[in-house]
């Protein structure tokens, strides 16, 4: 029986940990091309929540219908993110760079709090409801096919950095921009292009949860959170470093929770953080 | 036929004019050596005509198409193409994926990308090395990797930055030989050189640079002979 409850929590924290991990992999994707830290990823994900709820409430589209457009929407977002703010920070200095991150995030919170209000809100009988029962472990019909698709989107990521043309290019950017651009290869629409897929990660993600989760304008702040510790416990920059480490997290949070104490969930993913700062700063895979 | 033409070029960088005025001329197929001592502005120079610093005045002008202003990677596509004398490889990228990060400049194929990069790889005798990562290299292979990546986007023109330096004697005349067969192969050249016979022994012309200012330029025999160069940079037999 107690086996049962482990394995139970097990499944339950792979499969938040694959969601994690996508969303970890778009903030370490922006950050390892251009040393930005993006601190309005939460946010971000809030909005790819919110664009599924609207195109469910307004249109009566599925959120497992809507979410090409939710990622597209998204992505489009990501590149007026660099063109409207972060390519004039580029050259400025870190503080700057935070501070404007930042301030987005604060300014996307509080225009959806004015427009939307704080109210929760959430997509009523979706096409994924219920739960599955294999091997007397209950598993949510939602959280698996998201898991499934973050598993997915995450893979499809991983090839098109490593194995495209674009991939290719984007890694070199990432390492060094200027011996990039001897080669022909345009930094700025590289980094548009990393933004672009940056959010659309997140749109993924947020859009597949937007089944089974509240939707509501804090939503992301616990995600973005968790998301900079898979980041820092996977490395700095590392995209496959960030699918081990949100397993982890989800590991440890589910067990966790489970073996320990439930009210102190955040307290081990963030003591993991601290243990990764201390004794490996560089993370599992990181270059730095 | 003139392949670079550089019209009074100055860049200043606070009170320190690092090119001051600078003129000269480069014809398609020939290799022209820049030499001059440390700070004489050798590496201003090539980032000026690469775009990838920009220039207070003056005019680069590539097949008579006036250059000045655009970015690197416009540049790089017209057929410019560079090593830098800091090195810069793509350190967590195999050889072969440098190389074939230049060749998408000419080729969309990633098929045909990979195959051109390959030729090149051999081309520079580096063929084995090829799933090495770069940051695997020696400061020789890595000198070549930098000379393959820039050959792959099919330059006209390539500016290479002390190609020699920092590598052990036993590298060099490889090296050198690279330089000859690249210009065989119909590349012109513009290279910084410190080692003196390298560069009388390759280059058609010598431009010779002091305190960013133009001191000579001419054939090798001429530069050897020129007072100022000697003065400053070549050196004088004490007679006494």
């Amino acid at each position: 029986m107690i086996s049962e409850i482990i394995l139970q929590a097990m499944v339950t924290g792979l499969m938040m940990g694959l969601i994690y991990a996508l969303i970890a992999a778009g903030l370490s994707l922006i950050f390892g091309l251009m040393d930005i830290v993006n601190f309005a990823h939460g946010e971000h994900l809030m909005l790819s929540m919110f664009s599924s709820f609207w195109l469910w409430s307004l249109f009566g589209l599925d959120p497992i219908f809507s979410i090409p457009i939710t990622i597209l929407l998204m992505a489009f977002c990501g590149v007026l993110t660099h063109y409207f703010l972060i390519r004039y920070i580029l050259k400025a200095k870190m503080l700057i760079q935070i501070c404007a991150t930042f301030g987005l995030s604060i300014f996307i919170r509080s225009i959806a709090q004015f427009l939307w209000t704080p109210d929760f809100r959430n997509i009523d009988k979706p096409l994924l409801e219920g739960r599955l029962e294999i091997s007397g472990m209950f598993i949510g019909q939602p959280q698996l096919i998201a898991s499934l698709v973050c598993l997915v989107a995450f893979i499809l990521l991983y090839l098109f950095v490593t194995k495209t043309e674009t991939g290719l290019a984007l890694q070199a950017t990432a390492q060094d921009r200027h011996a990039a651009e001897i080669l022909g290869i345009p930094s700025d629409k590289m980094f548009a292009i990393g933004w672009a897929i940056g959010l659309g990660c997140v749109g993924v993600a947020g859009g597949m949860m937007a089944n089974y989760f509240f939707i509501f304008t804090d939503v992301g702040i616990n995600f973005a959170l968790f998301a900079f510790v898979a980041v820092a416990l996977g490395g700095f920059g590392s995209i496959i470093g960030c699918l081990y480490a949100g397993i982890i997290i989800g590991l440890v949070e589910s067990l966790g929770g489970l073996l320990i104490d439930p009210s102190f969930k955040l307290l081990y993913v963030f003591a993991i953080y601290l243990l990764v700062v201390i004794f490996r700063p560089q993370g599992l895979f990181g270059r730095y | 036929m003139k392949i670079l033409s550089v019209e009074n070029l100055s860049r200043s960088f606070g009170g320190i004019k690092a090119n001051n005025d600078i003129s000269f001329e480069v014809t398609e197929g020939t290799i022209l050596g820049v030499i001059g001592p440390n700070g004489a502005g050798k590496s201003t120079l090539f980032d000026l005509i690469t775009g990838y610093t920009k220039t207070d005045n003056g005019k680069v002008s590539f097949f008579n198409k006036d250059i000045s202003g655009l970015s690197p990677d416009k540049i790089s596509s017209l057929g410019i193409g560079r090593t830098f004398q800091k090195l810069k490889p793509f350190a967590d990228q195999t050889l072969l994926e440098n190389v074939m990060i230049g060749s998408f400049v000419k080729e969309d194929n990633i098929k045909k990308a990979r195959d051109k990069a390959l030729e090149i790889i051999d081309f520079v005798d580096l063929i084995e090395k090829r799933h090495h990562f770069a940051r695997e290299l020696s400061t020789g292979q890595r000198k070549r990797l930098e000379m393959a990546r820039a050959m792959a986007i099919e330059p006209k023109l390539l500016l290479m930055d002390e190609v020699t330096g920092g590598v052990d004697q036993k590298t060099i005349p490889g090296l050198v030989e690279l330089i000859k067969k690249l210009k065989k192969s119909g590349v012109t050249i513009i290279t910084i050189e410190h080692n003196i016979n390298i560069i009388m022994e390759i280059s058609d012309n010598i431009l010779a640079l002091d305190q960013g200012k133009r001191i000579a330029y001419g054939t090798p025999k001429e530069i050897q002979q020129n007072e100022e160069v000697i003065d400053s940079y070549l050196g004088t037999v004490d007679a006494t």
